[in-house]
């Protein structure tokens, strides 16, 4: 068992226990966004950090990932994590600003303004479907592509993937996608969960074959080629 | 562009079909097709056994690989901050307005590609242009012409 | 020179190096050192070279004329640049139409060519030999020195330095806990940036259990205007090889992994020859020379992208995956390379190890200050008259480098500013040219140390458009993992944007202060935890310059476009019509030897005028007649 202190509080956890783990053990509330039970932990949302060390020499690490040490001095809430925190929600609002989630973080750590000009996308590349798609449905057909602000997510060439089985995972685990992608204008929404291009895939389909059954409005339907 | 299988199965097998290996393979396909073919990556990832969103991953987050065909000469305009404080951003909107194509495309003829890097490690003789492997010193807004002229018919 | 045959033992190699040795003095030829690094290559050393063969043959000397042509000498202002010995004679700028000249008249008739001779910008004054030259006199050269003295591409030249014979006397005559009390007592601290004390990686990594050990390094340079690494790589690959093979056998490493970026051709080319030389004596595989050292390399090369400089990232490149750093703990020295410990270091400090080891820690220890032992390579260059790399003792003032040694600012500007640290450090003002160039000092102003680019800016620099810049490259440069980097520094780029546009408010700059201090708070690695440092530096010494940009819409360099216009000076105008020819929107009006007019209407701010205005027949018109005039448009 290792010893370390959450809070000012002496407490003890299991080797390899990260400190988001005990920390929800003890009951304290540490938001996140992308990390979920089942999936690996990434660490990319930034909003489950938590202060370690002791000032001047203390540090914000991502508490999803940080495994417990013998003496380490965590605090879950302080003046530096809680505007962190607010921060990260306002920079995700302001990248996809109708996803539910997101808004009930705002509401929750007191984020009231928007002082970025709203991008509308409907993606905040937290991973969370591309670790659903890998680790639980074994089907790889999503992933990162490119790197910093040209960063999205895709099949490989854009197209129908032949490793997509149309499960629906992805954007079951979506935070983002909360709120519906696209609609009658979805040749300028792009929903990058599930690919969809065409409003409407009864047209290149000739039949609905969207699991979601939002009356061809959506779709998880794929477009065959893309020149 | 007509990818030989066995062409890509030889750079895997160079490799020793060792997936820690699949940037070198990369680069050895975008060396000899001066791209990366799309069945040239379909390939790769059948040959190494990786999943082919993860060769896509790579290839795509690397910039040295380019996913579309490059033209005949690439021009690389270094962007480096000693080359920019030398007036290097100037020049490659001269090569822009030449050319009549942005940073990152080729040319509707297939004759050039312009390209940027972050730095070269030759500031000393800076603003530099690279074209195909050959260093161009101390260019200049004028000396775009005079470049682009050099390698027109080549 | 034919390959010498395999070296089985420890005596073999103790006669090689010998050998080598006395060959090299009892050659009495007079020498003639050709630097043909890749600037110089750029500028035509090559051709001066074939040129200089071409004469020498033609005169009949080319048997009793020694040509050595090696990597690059540090002062790239001079390139091509000659050596003649005897007498360490110092030719600049050469041309290959100088090359029947120098051996007529220097060579055969031992006469100096004044016109060859470097001048200083300031004083006018020549310098003959390299070491009366103001740029090497204050410097140091214990590390790149020897760039000088070999030809990167046979083994020989280093061994007739006396090149691996540290590493004999470390595998014969030192233990491993031995070598690395020595680097510890050298102070030598990581010269990568971070500047982490050598040793004790070294240690950590040695008392870690696992098996294979591994060491790499880091020549992946990314920071923009640093090419230390790469002059080291070309110009003397054994050096860093030596202090690799040093480095494996104090950790207990049997593989070392040279990661060198895609953007450095001729480095990647020497070092791969460099490893070949030493597989073919049979100084790499199991059992070296008897030894019981067993080691090996390996070559990976970058595939551009900055952030493979991060530890985590190289090693994940390295495995073939995409170069996202990892979360550390648990650090490299630890679980690195396959869940290996691994030590990674960068170029110049495996370049200094050798140098340690052979002299002793405690020699190393005496140069430098208390914190910061040793001597660093710095990349000179931007607005600087001496462009080069510097080698000088920690300790060293800015000031002292970039005015003793660099010659100061050409064109008679004044200085503003200098950038060290790369993307992750800061711009340093006028009021801080007297810091001391050690790792405490430069980040207690702001900056860091970095790698060792020093970028020097005048004052038609504009340091909102240098924040611009940075930021663009990182945002482009990161991962883009975590929200606070990816999505961090592209927001801090666009009100950057918006303020060089002159679109900016007041609230602004809280709001990128804001925003730099939570990119850096809240990012996992190194990239996002430092990306703030350019927009930090820039607002804290040049908030004025900032505050111009938004309450007056006005740049005060003269860059920003959207703030300046380009106008002709009437009284200095001479009418030759050289800026008309240049423009391609066709927006200059006037004949020959009329006052010429730029249309406001039609100029797209491309500056081509502004750079063709040069009237060489006239030497007091400069640039100056056409004028970057401030206005709002």
């Amino acid at each position: 068992m290792i010893t370390f202190k959450l809070n000012g509080l002496e407490v003890q956890a299991e080797q390899g226990s990260t400190i988001l783990d005990v920390a929800r053990f003890y009951g304290l509330e540490i938001p996140t966004l992308c990390y979920m039970e089942g999936l690996d932990p990434w660490g990319g949302c930034r909003l489950c950090v938590v202060e370690i060390g002791e000032a001047p020499k203390s540090k914000l690490v991502s508490s999803c990932t940080y495994r417990v040490e013998e003496g380490l001095i965590v605090h879950t809430d302080t003046k530096r994590v809680i505007a962190a925190r607010r921060m990260m929600i306002e920079l995700m609002l302001s990248t996809a600003p109708m996803s539910k989630e997101l808004q009930d973080l705002a509401s929750k750590f007191g984020v009231t303004q928007q002082r970025f000009p709203p991008r509308n996308e409907e993606c905040v590349y937290c991973g969370l479907c591309i670790r659903m798609c890998d680790q639980q449905m074994d089907a790889r057909a999503i992933g990162f592509q490119n790197r910093g602000y040209k960063r999205k997510i895709s099949t490989p060439f854009d197209i129908k993937s032949e490793e997509c089985r149309l499960c629906g995972a992805c954007m079951y685990v979506c935070p983002a996608c909360a709120a519906r992608c696209g609609g009658p204008n979805a040749d300028t929404d792009i929903c990058n969960a599930c690919l969809q291009v065409e409003p409407t895939c009864l047209e290149t389909y000739g039949e609905l074959t969207c699991w979601m059954y939002d009356a061809g409005r959506c779709g998880t339907c794929v477009q065959e080629t893309k020149k | 562009m007509d990818v030989q299988t066995e062409r890509v199965n030889a750079f895997v097998r160079k490799h020793k079909n060792q997936k820690k290996a699949l940037i070198a393979i990369l680069q050895d396909i975008q060396a000899e097709y001066n791209y990366l073919p799309r069945e040239a990556l379909q390939q790769v990832s059948r040959s190494l056994a990786v999943p082919l969103i993860d060769v896509i991953g790579v290839a795509t987050f690397y910039r040295a690989f380019s996913l579309k065909p490059r033209g005949r000469h690439v021009i690389t305009v270094c962007l480096g901050t000693a080359c920019h404080v030398r007036g290097g951003p100037k020049i490659l909107e001269e090569f822009e307005r030449r050319l009549g194509i942005a940073a990152g495309d080729t040319t509707g003829d297939g004759k050039f590609t312009l390209e940027t890097v972050a730095c070269l490690g030759c500031c000393a003789i800076g603003p530099v242009v690279v074209v195909d492997g050959d260093y161009h010193a101390q260019t200049s807004i004028r000396k775009a012409e005079t470049i682009i002229k050099q390698y027109m018919n080549k | 020179m034919k390959a010498p045959t395999k070296l089985k033992t420890v005596k073999d190699l103790e006669q090689a190096i010998a050998a080598q040795k006395r060959l090299r003095a009892a050659d009495k030829r007079p020498v003639v050192t050709v630097s043909a690094g890749t600037c110089g290559r750029a500028r035509g050393s090559l051709k001066v070279l074939d040129a200089l063969n071409a004469s020498l043959r033609k005169a009949k000397l080319d048997k009793k004329v020694k040509v050595r042509v090696t990597g690059c000498h540090g002062f790239c202002e001079a390139e091509p640049n000659l050596i003649l010995h005897p007498g360490d004679l110092f030719y600049q700028k050469v041309d290959p139409k100088h090359a029947e000249g120098i051996v007529i008249e220097t060579i055969k008739n031992k006469k100096t060519i004044k016109s060859l001779l470097y001048k200083d910008p300031v004083t006018g004054k020549s310098a003959a030999k390299e070491s009366a030259i103001p740029f090497y006199k204050k410097q140091k050269r214990i590390v790149l020195g020897d760039n000088a003295l070999l030809d990167p591409t046979q083994i020989n030249d280093y061994f007739s330095i006396g090149g691996y014979s540290t590493l004999l006397k470390v595998l014969t005559k030192m233990t491993p806990e031995k070598v690395i009390g020595e680097v510890k007592t050298s102070g030598l601290r990581g010269r990568g940036g971070a500047g982490f004390p050598t040793g004790l990686k070294w240690e950590l990594a040695r008392n870690q259990k696992g098996e294979p050990k591994y060491i790499i390094c880091n020549a992946d340079e990314g920071d923009p205007g640093a090419y230390m690494d790469r002059s080291l790589l070309e110009g003397n690959p054994h050096r860093v090889l030596e202090g690799m093979m040093i480095g494996a056998f104090a950790i207990g490493a049997s593989e070392g992994v040279m990661y060198v970026r895609d953007e450095y051709p001729l480095a990647v080319k020497h070092v791969t020859m460099a490893i070949e030389a030493l597989r073919e004596l049979g100084l790499l595989g199991k059992n070296i020379l008897g030894t019981g050292f067993d080691f090996d390399f390996q070559i990976a090369k970058g595939a551009g992208a900055f952030v493979c400089g991060e530890e985590t990232a190289m090693i994940a490149s390295i495995e073939g995956y995409v170069g996202e750093p990892r979360q550390r703990p648990p650090y490299p020295a630890e679980k690195g390379l396959g869940g290996k410990p691994t030590v990674i270091n960068n170029v110049e400090t495996w370049g200094t190890i050798p140098l340690i080891l052979a002299k002793g820690g405690a020699g190393f220890a005496k140069i430098g200050t208390e914190t910061s032992k040793g001597t660093k390579i710095f990349a000179l260059v931007g607005k600087i008259n001496n462009t080069g790399l510097v080698e000088v003792p920690m300790g060293t003032t800015l000031r002292e480098v970039i005015y003793d040694i660099g010659g100061g600012i050409p064109g008679g500007k004044k200085f503003k500013a200098v950038q060290t640290g790369g993307p992750s450090g800061g711009c340093l003002p006028t009021s801080k040219l007297d810091l001391p160039i050690d790792y405490e000092s430069l980040s207690g102003a702001g900056s860091i140390m970095g790698s060792g680019g020093m970028i020097v800016m005048d004052e038609k620099t504009c340091m909102v458009d240098i924040a611009k810049y940075f930021l663009n490259f990182l945002r482009d440069e990161s991962c883009g993992k975590c929200v606070s980097c990816r999505e961090g520094t592209q927001r801090m780029y666009e009100i950057v944007t918006r303020i060089s546009e002159g679109k900016g408010k007041p609230a602004d700059l809280e709001l990128l202060e804001e925003l730099a201090q939570t990119c850096k708070d809240a990012s996992m690695c190194g990239l996002g935890q430092t990306a703030a440092n350019p927009v930090l530096s820039t607002l804290r010494y040049f908030k004025k310059e900032f505050e111009a940009h938004i309450k007056e819409k006005r740049c005060p360099a003269g860059v920003c476009k959207s703030l300046i216009r380009f106008i002709v000076l009437p009284d200095k105008c001479t009418g030759c019509l050289a800026c008309k020819k240049a423009c391609p929107n066709d927006c200059i009006h006037g004949t020959l030897r009329e006052v010429h007019l730029i249309d406001q209407e039609k100029c797209i701010k491309c500056g081509a005028c502004y750079e063709a205005c040069r009237f060489e027949a006239v030497e007091t018109q400069r640039d100056e007649a056409i004028v970057i005039m401030e206005g709002a448009r």
